[in-house]
């Protein structure tokens, strides 16, 4: 899947006959490539767009700017009828498992509707094909019968992984599916999730605030500020050696298992609070809480370099 | 503030344009013609005609419509069929009465919703807030008609405490006393009906903040019970309740029209009933754009007021 | 997340380290059953359901149960109750326990027929209002604003008595103006749900939207739907009422509560002849009370879990 300069901003009204109607730029001017069978990072704070750009790229929401092209197909404004090959290959895991199943519905419902709907599965071999889908999660046939609140976030979280699997994807989008998890289910979801990937070839956009499941699970990391990438690179990399001051703020505020290293480092915290996405900052939408920021960050906008390891910064950390 | 205000006006104004368009329409469904219903059968075809064309009643209905709604921006209304007086003018003698009804029974049902309500919500789910719960379901199911016609006969026929109907008595001074005495039982019984409602609102209003934390950080402060209900919860309480008035007006406009039938209550119920047995097209158009405008308008304002009483709402 | 919420999931937690629960009744039943159980904690709520029960049984078996024609007129005229006439005759001389069994029945009749069209019309316009948002949703509601700025009673009087009383109209224009506070109602539950997780996986499953409405956000809404309709119906009946009352409703000869009290109105009827008037008014006063109590049991017994 390749982005190019995709936005997604959402209009708010300005002072009434002002004209000026303004919007949130949720995603603003974004480019990525997904490439088959890997799994992409993407970080940032909560409201810096990054679920945003995880709906659009599904289309659940519509950009208001740039391409999204899938398997070779520009499919930025397809109608919904036209998008449904393409849905079928690209779903997506929803962050909190309470909301994302119908608790009206039985989970052999939940699962076999997309199925039945699109005329995939006979009716007569359905439960044969939930019970695989559920077996693929390391669920029991017997969880078929019963609804939603009758499981835990864990199990809910391996239904909805489930019901995404149900058409055979390539690419998952997975909008923080484990941050509202217990830390200890949290570790089964991710190896769930690694080794579906490795079964089925699949590709992850894998979205998240915490940096723990990111580095554990990807093999390159996007971190997004305010509706923008700031930096990409592979993880390891990142980890080690992160270029954009935002980056490194943000993995000083991620405390490492190792009590010696933490005190090693001279930490630098994060100050303030994430500009509005509705008035961001002119030139470098980081520099108002850049601790290295210059005359030039406050005038001119940084563009992603075009590396391997790309990065968004007039000066960037060596 | 400024903007919400300007939006708000702004939006009044196309429901406004289509609440004159429901009005014409309503009348407008009515079979036949009200010149050939109601005028008398020896008047000779020609006579009819004419009265026809003075009527406008010729022209295409749309052409009726624009007249019809030029002459309301301009504040007249036509003239009544029976009559041939103004409609403005038979509306404005009959307002008063009405107003004078429906606010009275506005602040009687809110004096018994206010004190009931919070009554109950304070010995929530005690045998008296049970009682006073189903005592309010009593208030919005009893048929006021029939409460009507039950009080009249209980206080008014068998007991003469209270005249049975009118507003004044014939030949009396129609002063304040008089009217008042007159006003009781219509008051008792609209009231009822808007208090029924109130007091499971006022109730509900009041759970709600008494549950909330900064009335425990209150008590916490070891402030008396009293105390904490009466200036901390009462405030916050009654905030929705002003929204919710709104809602009553429509309501009381409404069920004037009944109590005024039962009570002879000379207002624009009477006036409705009036101009419906005589068919009196313009007075009903005007009657129904009046009170969807007084609706309007009460909302409109109600709004603007609860908007500058709470402060958590936003102005953008 | 409330105290009970937070149990629940608690509770939820338990489940899965207990076992695995293969055996456990499918939950359904389970939510019914528990719905069923708070409805019949709530006393009055189970009073207003049997009496609603019995009348409209009543209603239904009018024909069987009524001792004479309704309209048939007896040799008796304005006659107090006797062994012949239980409640006594009009002044035409028709039996009034036999009319008030026909009334009760017209009441339901209109009261239900009302109250399914309007919930119909209502909630199509609001899962509309409030799914496609925008342009259409400004357009709806301000029609709806238009609508609830009449004063039902007036509105509904004028346009009966313009269009000419008959059963389907009355039903008609009751109807007219009753279905805008179902649409906001809905419209506000639709708003909420469709940026639930649920729903945007429908989306993103490519399921078709009239699937995503009916299926997926209407459950959600059918709850304080049926709560809504039964106080609707309790409404209706007493606007029939008062229509018959004022002499626009059903009219005479055909027996509907509202118009047995028409009468009353005259002295000699409300002081000298009780039979006629007392018994209608506790009647609509048993109907609407039963069914606002019936409505007031299903509000706190779906209110529970938001299912």
């Amino acid at each position: 899947m390749q982005i190019e300069r995709l936005s997604t901003h959402y209009p708010v009204r300005g002072a009434f006959l002002s004209r000026r109607d303004k919007a949130v730029k949720a995603v603003d001017d974004v480019s990525l490539t997904l490439y088959e069978g890997e799994t992409v990072g993407l970080v940032g704070e909560s409201g810096c767009g990054k679920s945003t750009l995880g709906r659009t790229i599904i289309r659940l929401e519509q950009s208001s700017g740039g391409r999204i092209r899938f398997e070779g197909r520009d499919i930025t404004h397809d109608p919904p009828k036209k998008l449904i090959p393409a849905r079928m290959r690209m779903q997506m895991i929803f962050q909190d498992p309470y909301a994302s199943l119908n608790p009206r519905m039985r989970i052999v419902d939940t699962l076999s509707e997309p199925l039945l709907v699109h005329r995939l599965v006979e009716r007569h071999e359905i439960r044969r094909e939930v019970d695989r889908l559920l077996a693929l999660v390391g669920l029991p046939s017997s969880a078929g019968n019963r609804y939603p609140h009758e499981f835990s976030g864990g199990q809910r979280q391996r239904i909805g992984i489930a019901r995404a699997l149900s058409f055979r994807p390539k690419l998952l989008v997975c909008d923080e599916p484990v941050s509202a998890l217990d830390v200890s289910i949290q570790a089964q979801i991710l190896n769930l999730l690694q080794d579906l990937q490795e079964e089925l070839t699949l590709t992850y956009l894998f979205i998240a605030h915490g940096i723990g499941a990111v580095k554990q699970i990807s093999k390159r990391v996007a971190v997004m500020y305010l509706g923008k990438i700031v930096e990409l690179a592979g993880t390891e990399e990142l980890f080690r050696r992160p270029r954009h001051p935002y980056t490194q703020l943000l993995l000083n505020a991620y405390p490492p298992p190792d009590p010696a290293y933490r005190r090693k480092q001279s930490r630098v915290i994060l100050h303030g609070d994430i500009p509005s996405p509705a008035n961001p900052p002119a030139g470098c939408r980081f520099h108002t809480r850049c601790p290295y920021a210059q005359q030039r960050c406050r005038v001119e906008t940084p563009h992603l370099s075009e590396k391997e390891h790309a990065v968004a910064c007039h000066y960037p950390l060596a | 503030m400024g903007p919400y205000l300007v939006r708000r006006l702004l939006i009044a104004v196309p429901v406004f344009w289509g609440i004159t368009v429901l009005s014409f329409l309503i009348m407008n469904m009515a079979p036949g013609n009200p010149v050939d219903m109601f005028i008398n059968p020896n008047v000779p075809p020609e006579m009819r005609e004419l009265r026809k064309e003075l009527l406008g009643l010729n022209d295409p209905v749309y052409v009726q419509y624009f007249k019809w709604l030029a002459g309301v921006l301009r504040g007249e209304l036509g003239y009544s069929f029976s009559s041939y007086a103004p409609v403005t003018e038979l509306i404005g003698a009959r307002i008063g009465p009405t107003l004078l009804l429906a606010s009275s029974s506005l602040a009687v049902g809110l004096i018994i919703a206010i004190p009931i309500g919070i009554l109950s919500a304070v010995k929530h789910n005690t045998r008296l807030d049970y009682l006073m719960t189903g005592l309010s379901f009593l208030g919005t199911s009893i048929p006021p008609f029939f409460l009507g016609l039950g009080l009249i006969y209980i206080l008014g026929v068998e007991l003469k405490w209270l005249p049975t109907g009118g507003m004044k008595t014939l030949g009396g001074d129609g002063g304040f006393a008089d009217i008042a005495i007159h006003l009781i039982m219509p008051v008792l019984v609209l009231g009822m009906t808007i208090a029924g409602k109130k007091v499971r609102y006022v109730r509900a209003s009041m759970l709600d903040v008494l549950g909330q934390d900064y009335l425990r950080t209150a008590r916490s402060k070891g402030l008396s019970e009293w105390a904490v209900t009466n200036r901390h919860a009462l405030r916050n309480a009654l905030i929705p309740i002003i929204a919710v008035i709104g809602a009553e007006i429509p309501l009381l406009l409404g069920g004037s029209i009944i109590i005024e039938q039962v009570f002879q209550w000379p207002g624009i119920g009477q006036l409705t009933m009036e101009a419906i047995l005589s068919r009196d097209y313009p007075t009903l158009m005007g009657l129904n754009l009046v009170a969807a405008s007084v609706v309007l308008l009460t909302n409109l304002l109600i709004d603007i007021l609860y908007a500058a009483v709470d402060p958590r709402i936003e102005f953008n | 997340m409330n105290q009970a919420e937070l149990a629940w999931r608690k509770d939820a937690m338990d489940t899965e380290r207990r076992h695995d629960g293969a055996d456990d009744p499918p939950s359904f039943e389970s939510y019914a059953r528990q719905v069923r159980q708070r409805f019949m904690r709530h006393k009055v709520a189970v009073w207003g359901l049997a009496t609603t029960l019995l009348l409209l049984a009543a209603g239904l078996l009018a024909p069987w149960l009524a001792p004479y024609q309704p309209n048939e007129i007896t040799d008796a005229f304005s006659a107090g109750p006797s062994a012949d006439y239980l409640l006594g005759t009009d002044q035409v001389g028709r039996d009034v326990l036999s009319r008030l069994l026909y009334g009760t029945r017209v009441s339901l009749l209109i009261g239900f027929t009302t109250v399914a069209i309007y919930v119909l019309f209502g909630t199509l316009v609001g899962l509309i209002a409030g799914y496609y948002g925008k342009w259409i949703d400004m357009l709806l509601m301000r029609i709806t604003d238009i609508f609830l700025s009449f004063p039902y009673m007036l509105v509904v009087l004028v346009m009966v008595s313009v269009l000419g009383a008959s059963l389907w109209t009355i039903i008609i224009v009751l109807a007219l103006f009753k279905w805008p506070a179902i649409a906001m109602l809905v419209r506000g539950i639709v708003l909420s749900l469709k940026k639930a997780d649920y729903v945007r996986a429908g989306v993103a499953l490519g399921y078709s939207t009239p699937r995503i409405l009916l299926r997926h956000i209407l459950p959600g809404a059918s709850g304080a739907i049926i709560v809504n309709a039964t106080f609707g119906v309790a409404s209706t009946i007493l606007a029939e009422a008062g229509l018959s009352f004022l002499g626009m409703g059903v009219k005479s000869p055909q027996a509907s509560l509202g118009n047995m009290l028409h009468d009353a109105q005259s002295l000699t009827v409300l002081t000298e002849q009780q039979w006629l008037w007392l018994p209608a008014g506790f009647i609509i006063l048993l109907t609407v009370l039963a069914f606002n109590f019936v409505g007031d049991g299903l509000r706190d017994a779906l209110d529970g879990r938001q299912l």
